[in-house]
């Protein structure tokens, strides 16, 4: 049985811990509504762009000379996840699940005779993933000192991915990150960006035929390694909404969890003080009973 | 009457510009080009210029590396890499354009790719044309 001084010792504690937590709720949810608007800014770009090169490789794809981000390489024999986390953890389960998804991946593909390499973003997924893959690390990108998400991040990851993939260290390229859906349901998800797949247009634009300038093969050939930094960027950014989205719940389920001990250890307070009471009363009555 | 035609100037950001124009004109791979209203449907790569867009509430002017132009009839887009609008830019801005373009020059003349050392040449050119047409 604790003592009433423990008791309340405890229930202090629980109460600062449940300020932080709230605190972090409010910070994650300011910052998801900054992550999300991010991430709405950049899709009108993304879909223009992936419009485009769906029927750029729609009429190049099917020839011999298309570019090798394009058919790939010929082989599936070395495959490159890309497993983009986050830097911070308490988050509930988000990091878990990407590297998780990854790891069943890799599983999978060494089961099939693969070469597995992993790339690295963000700390967690690195520490998640290092007791089973980490003799596949070929790298890692430290976004701890970013502040806010650019293009020029994503570039930076793309110049590392794309000069690995023309030394020929890899066939295929894989992302993994969380796609956003709401504050509480992030879907982890894999994405082929090497070589390059693009989503069938729709609408009417579909039957336009354009002039291409310079040619085709030319504008294919400039444009595919900018399409791997775009699906990077839209994926980090994703990947941030859903950390900050994540966060969010899990601070708020840590909140109401410390609410309800409060609650609890109050209930145990207050008995053990009324205890302490009636034995004192019964003391004094008895006392004064035996004179 | 199709006298404009909606214009819209998208970044990997954010959007930078949506509204009608009657005239646009573009720095294209192949060189310039001006594109009006019922254009033929075209997409082109655009190498670093100003990008000079006229339409009935006044005129606009944007700085445009790295990306391409998509032309239909009654719209274009632009999708640049990086865009500012002209009375933004600063020496400083242009400072690490040309900054990098050399890097990149010198990386190409390094590896010995005679038609990347051209290009590379030519980007590092056209940056440094842009600085003297901005008179900066």
């Amino acid at each position: 049985m604790p003592s009433l001084k423990d008791l309340k010792n405890r229930i202090e504690s629980v109460k600062s811990t449940r300020k932080i937590t709230k605190a972090m709720q409010m910070v994650a949810a300011a910052k998801l509504r900054r992550a999300q608007e991010a991430a709405e800014s950049s899709r009108p770009y993304a879909e223009r762009f992936n419009t485009v090169m769906a029927g750029l490789a729609a009429s190049v794809g099917g020839s011999d000379n298309a570019p090798m981000l394009l058919r790939g390489t010929g082989k599936d024999d070395v495959h490159l996840l890309v497993v983009m986390t986050a830097e911070r953890g308490l988050c509930g389960g988000f990091n878990s699940s990407i590297a998780k998804l990854a790891r069943v991946k890799a599983e999978e593909l060494r089961g099939k005779g693969k070469t597995v390499k992993v790339l690295t973003v963000g700390k967690k997924g690195r520490d998640a993933l290092k007791r089973d893959l980490g003799e596949f690390f070929v790298g890692h990108v430290d976004l701890s000192e970013v502040k806010r998400l650019g293009y020029n991040n994503a570039q930076d990851i793309a110049r590392d991915v794309l000069g690995r993939f023309d030394a020929g260290e890899f066939d295929v390229a894989t992302i993994f990150f969380a796609k956003f859906q709401n504050v509480v349901t992030q879907i982890p998800t894999a994405q082929q960006i090497i070589p390059a797949a693009f989503d069938e247009v729709e609408g009417d634009d579909a039957g336009t035929l354009y002039d291409y300038e310079p040619s085709e093969e030319a504008i294919l050939a400039d444009l595919l390694p900018k399409g791997v930094a775009t699906a990077i960027f839209s994926a980090l950014l994703e990947n941030g909404a859903s950390e900050q989205g994540a966060r969010m719940s899990a601070m708020d389920n840590a909140t109401r969890n410390a609410g309800e001990m409060i609650d609890k250890l109050t209930i145990q307070f207050n008995r053990s003080r009324q205890a302490v009471i009636t034995n004192e009363l019964i003391e004094i009555i008895s006392g004064a009973e035996a004179l | 009457m199709a006298n404009t035609m909606q214009f819209d100037l998208v970044s990997p950001e954010r959007s930078l510009a949506s509204f009608p124009v009657s005239a646009v004109q573009i720095p294209g791979a192949d060189g310039d080009m001006t594109a009006m209203p019922d254009h033929a449907p075209t997409i082109t790569t655009l190498r670093p210029g100003i990008l000079k867009a006229e339409g009935p509430d006044g005129n606009a002017e944007f700085l445009v590396t790295g990306g391409f132009a998509q032309i239909n009839a009654d719209a274009m887009s632009v999708l640049a890499e990086k865009a500012i609008p002209v009375g933004e830019v600063t020496r400083a801005h242009l400072d690490e354009m040309i900054a990098e373009a050399r890097a990149s020059h010198q990386n190409a003349v390094d590896q010995g790719h005679h038609s990347i050392v051209d290009e590379a040449a030519k980007l590092l050119a056209d940056m440094e044309a842009l600085g003297t047409h901005m008179s900066l």
